[in-house]
């Protein structure tokens, strides 16, 4: 191996890398202006990421493998590149409206995403970390990027320090794993642990698992969620529930799957305990919120249930079914971030679920859209969402997690209540005053992808499937 | 391969809609969904045309790969579901046309909802796929949660929440066993499970609860019925007569379909439970439609101790009993709708439901009268309409079970009279006295067009019912056979079992 073609295997990540500083240079000269400029130019990036993600290798390791790119890492990273493109495209939009552009913003979300594909393709505890710590450095401060708000830099500190406080646990983790195995790297992990081990192992994994839990926000470590939800400006947290939850989930897959295959029956009670408890706290702390932000929070938290049923199932069927939720979740979330920044009154931007009442007599083309996604997200058929439920608790139940599954659909049922209720505030109640409608472009578009896909997906959804298949058994064959 | 015929009949109403959505003023929106609704039923009756009665496997089938790993865009019908089909294209235009003038806000949503729910509906008959059933089973929920909720009447966001939760609540679970039955054969077509499927008892047990919880909602039967009167009393005219017609039936046609020749010794095993809940129905919901002081409550009361009926018709797995409970169910679509109708005709004329604001109605309107005079007795079940036969045999084939059975049902019958021709008396009969009715209107030509086909169907059915019965016999023998064949084959793997014990 020599420098060269370890380089070429992480050329997405490099392209991120190198195009990010030379943006980073070209908003430091040109100033404050250039800020529309560097939102389009990271676009492009990710998009030439996307291609070189497409063309790469399928299955290569680079670095001492270290690092490693295969049908995972690349289903995963393509999702990424997915939700980093559009809400940067939505954050544009965001802040040239309450004039507050930068041009750190897009090179932040850039650096975030290099985080994040390096997450998803780390085959060791070392670079695991590296690309996490990357990811949430620049996450931290995009949370408090409206500065003058009081609540943004709130979510940011507290996102900040409880981010912090996880990442210290995890470290512990790995280190403890460390000490007890002698390895670092995945696949030495594997071996070392494919016919059980002791205690020390298992103490790591507890507080692996636990910092893991934090960052893709599941129960009992949800805290932050809705708080940063709520603060963060509304394309960092359409950011925050597509990208880095794609990115988390998928290091969560990978993290617990490959090195300690053999320790399936220790790890797989908490996975099963935290997500059930995700499930439930989501769907019955969302029943109670007035903003729709914070709701979402509680939504994603609820989702991270689900898809977490997917991992206890432990088999190549359950990562699928994770893969298939997280690409229906992020297309769904992407149009319903779109249209809460949609949500304006006189030109500011509203977040009371209030503030939606009677949208079906205003707006009724934003109304079908929004509920419409709401009721995917609730997982009511024929729509997307419906597909991605059941491809989880279908491995759940072939792994024989039937009452994970029975208390998992009972929560789906309370959590169709808040779903309903988005509905019934937007064509039952009466009219509240007319949101804004003027919307621009990129958000309609976005709005109209998203829509197009939560309706249309069950007419198309065998090349989605077949994909994330693929990309399972690249994990577990 | 000639004309995909049930994906055409199945899906011409999304087309509908879609025109709907190209073209939506008020008007044009009325004739588009009415057009559509008649095509549709044209096709529901060239699907008819198609069928032959004497083949009792499945007809008409189209099979196309959908998600892969044995789930399959699977259609076909048999003798159990087809007229449901037939019925369901056939009660839309009906509805359309009651819709006509009584719905003046957002006309063409209200359009697209119907057809949506159109489509959902004639999907759940065709499909021979669970987890298509499934998909077209439940997303029926949203327009019709739509329909109550954004067209309903005061308590329509209770109601509304209510029928949506209590029938999702039953299908998650149904879902859930699907994916069993799913893992342990490796498909989910309903033809090859029909055909060569075992599950062991034990595993029958559990399924047939979940599918049980589902079918048992959506009948509704008694206890969990509560959510029909709201629903009910709360929809529009046109959404009570597709939740009496259609909806409240595939419950009915879920048991047929899978709990029955599924589930042979689970059946065996719960029929006494079915029993019990279906008398319950019948006795108790007819003393609380007795008691009603709301037209569309009463009717909605009466319509869970009709499908009393058919559950206990069902479930004796007698060949009367099946047969009478798959004519009942259509009988019933057809009378209850009817029903509605003409509950609608007189809210729309006084914006009321409550039974005491009306009185003495022959005066003005001896035509309603007289359409009103006889769907009741088609709902009482009088010798001569259709709600006789269903009713009779459904009887028959309890007595020849157990005559315990056909007794306590029988006082059903008898209140069920009551209770009808209480509310008729009530309503038509006694004088005009009140000053508010003295300028009401006999039924006008829309009216007439919309109640006079259904009073011949009503009666020529109760005359003459044997196209119904010589599409449903070949079919109901089928599956009846199957079940007894699968009983027995349970039976001797139990003996197998313990004998094997005992050996060893």
């Amino acid at each position: 191996m020599t420098l060269q073609t370890d380089l070429m295997v992480m050329l997405p990540e490099l392209i991120l890398a190198v195009g990010a500083m030379a943006l980073l240079l070209t908003g430091a000269v040109v100033g404050e202006k250039s800020a529309p400029l560097v939102s389009w130019c990271a676009i492009v990036l990710l998009a030439l990421a996307g291609a070189a993600t497409v063309m790469g290798p399928v299955h290569a390791a680079a670095f001492h493998d270290a690092f490693i790119a295969d049908g995972f890492s690349r289903f995963a990273k393509l999702l990424i590149l997915g939700g980093a493109a559009f809400s940067i495209l939505l954050a544009d939009e965001f802040f040239s409206d309450i004039k507050l552009s930068r041009f750190e913003l897009p090179v932040l979300m850039l650096l975030a995403t290099l985080g994040m594909l390096l997450m998803v393709s780390s085959a060791s505890f070392l670079s695991l970390y590296m690309g996490l710590e990357l990811q949430s450095l620049a996450l931290y401060v995009l949370a408090a990027f409206n500065r003058d708000h009081l609540r943004s830099t709130e979510a940011g500190l507290k996102y900040f320090v409880l981010g912090a406080l996880s990442s210290g646990m995890m470290l512990y983790g790995i280190s403890l794993i460390y000490g007890f195995t002698g390895s670092t790297a995945f696949s030495a992990i594997a071996s070392v642990t494919a016919h059980g081990a002791g205690l020390g192992v298992i103490f790591g994994i507890v507080f692996l698992i636990a910092g893991l839990a934090f960052k893709v926000s599941a129960v009992p470590f949800h805290m932050w969620t809705p708080d940063v939800y709520e603060g963060a400006p509304t394309p960092v947290t359409a950011y925050f529930a597509t990208a880095a939850k794609v990115a988390a989930l998928c290091l969560f897959l990978r993290a617990i799957l490959t090195p300690f295959p053999g320790l399936i029956h220790q790890w797989r009670q908490i996975i099963v305990f935290i997500s059930v408890l995700s499930m439930a706290l989501g769907a019955i702390a969302a029943l109670g919120q007035k903003n729709i932000k914070r709701l979402m929070a509680y939504s994603s938290i609820g989702h991270m249930g689900y898809a977490l049923l997917g991992l206890a199932a432990g088999t190549s069927l359950g990562v699928r079914g994770v893969l298939i939720y997280l690409a229906i979740y992020v297309a769904t979330n992407l149009g319903v971030f779109a249209c809460i920044q949609a949500m304006r009154r006189g030109g500011k931007a509203v977040e009371g679920i209030s503030d939606l009442a009677g949208l079906a007599r205003t707006d009724l083309r934003l109304a079908v859209l929004f509920s419409m996604l709401f009721l995917s997200l609730a997982g009511l058929p024929p729509l997307a969402g419906f597909f991605a439920k059941f491809y989880v608790f279908l491995a759940a139940i072939q792994a024989g997690l039937m009452i994970p599954a029975i208390l998992g659909v009972l929560a789906s049922a309370i959590g169709l209540v808040y779903y309903l209720k988005l509905v019934k505030v937007m064509f039952f109640d009466e009219a509240a005053d007319a949101l804004d409608s003027e919307t621009r472009f990129g958000s309609r578009a976005i709005m109209l992808l998203s829509g197009v896909v939560a309706l249309l997906f069950i007419f198309a959804a065998s090349p989605v499937l077949n994909a994330a298949d693929a990309a399972a058994r690249s994990l577990i064959p | 391969m000639s004309l995909p015929l049930l994906s055409l009949v199945t899906f011409v109403p999304l087309l509908g809609a879609a025109a709907i959505l190209a073209l939506p003023a008020p008007s044009s929106a009325r004739w588009i969904a009415l057009g559509t609704t008649i095509i549709t039923f044209a096709l529901s009756l060239m699907v008819w045309a198609g069928f032959d009665p004497a083949n009792p496997g499945f007809q008409l089938v189209e099979k196309h790969d959908w998600l892969g790993g044995g789930i399959s865009y699977h259609m076909g019908v048999d003798g159990i579901s087809m007229l449901f089909v037939v019925l369901t294209a056939g009660l839309m235009p009906f509805c359309i046309a009651a819709s006509w003038e009584s719905i003046e806000t957002r006309v063409a949503e209200y359009m697209i909802a119907f057809l949506v729910l159109e489509t959902m509906m004639i999907g759940v008959f065709c499909a021979l796929d669970l987890v298509l059933f499934y998909v077209l089973f439940e997303g029926g929920l949203i327009p019709m949660f739509l329909i109550i909720g954004v067209w309903g009447g005061k308590r329509r966001v209770y109601a509304s929440f209510k029928f949506f939760l209590y029938t999702f609540v039953g299908s998650v679970l149904m879902l859930l066993a699907i994916m069993s039955m799913y893992w342990y054969t490796g498909t989910t077509d309903i033809a090859q499970l029909l055909d060569g499927a075992h599950f062991p008892p034990a595993m029958q047990t559990w399924l047939w609860l979940a599918f049980f919880a589902s079918f048992a909602v959506k009948m509704p039967m008694w206890p969990v019925h509560t959510w029909l009167p709201d629903a009910h009393v709360e929809a529009p005219t046109a959404g009570s007569v597709i939740l009496a017609g259609i909806l409240l039936k595939m419950g009915g046609y879920g048991f047929l379909r899978f709990s029955l020749p599924m589930f042979p010794s689970a059946t065996e095993l719960f029929a006494p439970l079915v029993f019990t809940m279906s008398i319950v129905a019948i006795i108790y919901t007819s003393l609380v439609a007795l008691a009603q002081e709301d037209m569309k409550k009463l009717i909605a009361y009466s319509s869970v101790a009709h499908m009393g009926f058919v559950t206990m018709g069902i479930f004796t797995l007698t060949h009367q009993g099946v047969e009478g409970g798959i004519f009942q169910m259509l009988s019933h679509g057809v009378v209850s709708g009817a029903l509605f109708l003409c509950v609608g005709v007189v809210y729309d004329r006084m914006h009321t439901r409550e039974i005491a604001a009306y009185g003495g109605l022959v005066n003005r309107m001896p035509l309603y009268a007289a359409c009103f005079m006889i769907f009741t007795l088609a709902n009482v079940g009088l010798p001569g309409t259709s709600g006789f036969i269903g009713e009779f045999l459904t009887m028959l084939g309890a007595y020849v079970h157990n005559s315990w059975l056909a007794i306590f049902s029988a006082t059903g019958v008898i209140l069920s009279a009551a209770y009808a021709l209480f509310l008729y008396r009530r309503i038509i009969f006694g004088a005009l006295v009140k000053p508010s009715l003295q300028a009401i209107e006999d039924l006008t030509a829309r009216e007439i067009a919309i109640l006079a086909p259904l009073v011949v169907i009503t009666i020529a059915l109760g005359v003459y019912p044997k196209p119904v019965l010589d599409v449903t016999t070949p079919s109901v023998a089928k599956l009846i056979s199957d079940n007894k064949a699968a009983l027995v084959a349970d039976k001797m793997h139990k003996v197998a079992v313990i004998s094997k014990g005992a050996v060893q």
